[in-house]
């Protein structure tokens, strides 16, 4: 029984040390790329810059929470239990800019 | 001895659901699905007030007042890249304690590199050090004319970075609470668990200023 506890709590190891440290020098790297962005006229003024931003913090996001948060290797109640939440919260966001913000169809 | 063993099975009754998960993991990541809806929804409201703002000062532009005064941008990104730095490394710090606790006594988890308490306290200190960035970001902005109330983009940020910043509060007291715990009776594998409801959170701390840093901070 204990095993099957054992087995639900943790359904793979965890990463190593250092595969937590590669995944440190990746955020900081990008942090880097997107402070470094921000300091780019040309690019600040590209229709680029935006979705480009978005992407890296996504990336950022995603990193932490399947490496750190060890949503990766954990259970699939807990995958649920984060991303059901987020899909609410993203849809919330998504129509208020729709319905109050600068966002506008065509 | 039978006791002490019927005593324990009880124990594990208590967090043990018939998902066969720890109820306490269960709860913790539904409290952060609710967390995500609640920041999700100050995003939402700095999102929709961003740019409408009728009065400086502003983000990323400067404002003359009809007075004539002049108001430069008023967000400091190197600063806040070095705060972000900071809770970045904060969360490398919280995997090492668990680490640290989870494989307490095995090879490779000797001396300081190898010590919760180094890498709980670390973690705390530098929440700490970032709750210093914010104070002082704080202060500068009211200095510089922008309180809660000056115009929208005052409220919302304020709101947003100030519930953001009373979330670290929190998980910086929880780390010195496993802290002084760790010191008091020292934390073993068996209480690994303790210390992942507390990474799950700080975590979640760390993910939401990612998204805060990239759509407050740098796109303008």
């Amino acid at each position: 029984m204990s095993i099957d506890r054992a087995h639900a709590d943790h359904t793979h190891e965890h990463p190593t040390w250092k595969q937590y440290k590669w995944v440190a020098l990746w955020l900081f790297l990008i942090t880097i790329v997107e402070v470094w962005a921000y300091y780019i006229p040309a690019f600040v003024a590209s229709p680029a810059f935006k979705p480009a931003l978005l992407l890296m913090s996504a990336i950022k996001f995603a990193v932490v929470v399947m490496y750190y948060m060890h949503l990766k290797f954990d259970h699939p109640l807990f995958r649920k239990l984060f991303i059901g939440p987020m899909i609410i919260a993203g849809a919330t966001l998504i129509a208020f800019l729709f319905l109050f913000g600068n966002v506008r169809i065509g | 001895m039978a006791t002490a063993a019927g005593a324990h099975e009880a124990h594990e009754h208590t967090h043990y659901t018939t998902t066969g998960l720890d109820n306490r993991k269960i709860a913790i990541w539904a409290f952060i699905g609710s967390e995500c809806m609640l920041f999700g929804s100050l995003i939402s409201t700095y999102l929709v007030y961003k740019g409408r703002s009728v009065v400086g000062p502003l983000p990323h532009e400067a404002w003359t007042s009809p007075a004539g005064e002049v108001f430069k941008p008023i967000l400091n990104i190197p600063v806040t890249s070095a705060s972000t730095f900071v809770l970045l490394m904060s969360s490398l710090f919280m995997v090492l304690a668990l680490a640290a606790v989870e494989n307490k006594g095995k090879a490779g988890y000797e001396g300081l590199l190898g010590s919760s308490k180094f890498w709980l306290l670390a973690t705390a200190i530098a929440g700490a050090i970032f709750l210093a960035f914010q104070a002082y970001e704080f202060t500068s902005f009211v200095h510089e004319g922008l309180t809660i109330r000056t115009n929208l983009f005052g409220t919302t940020f304020f709101t947003l970075t100030g519930f953001h910043g009373t979330h670290v509060a929190v998980g910086v007291l929880w780390l010195m609470s496993l802290f002084f715990i760790d010191l008091k009776r020292g934390l073993e594998p068996r209480d690994a668990i303790l210390v992942d409801l507390c990474a799950l959170y700080w975590h979640f701390v760390d993910v939401v200023w990612i998204v805060i840093f990239t759509l407050v901070y740098l796109i303008q």
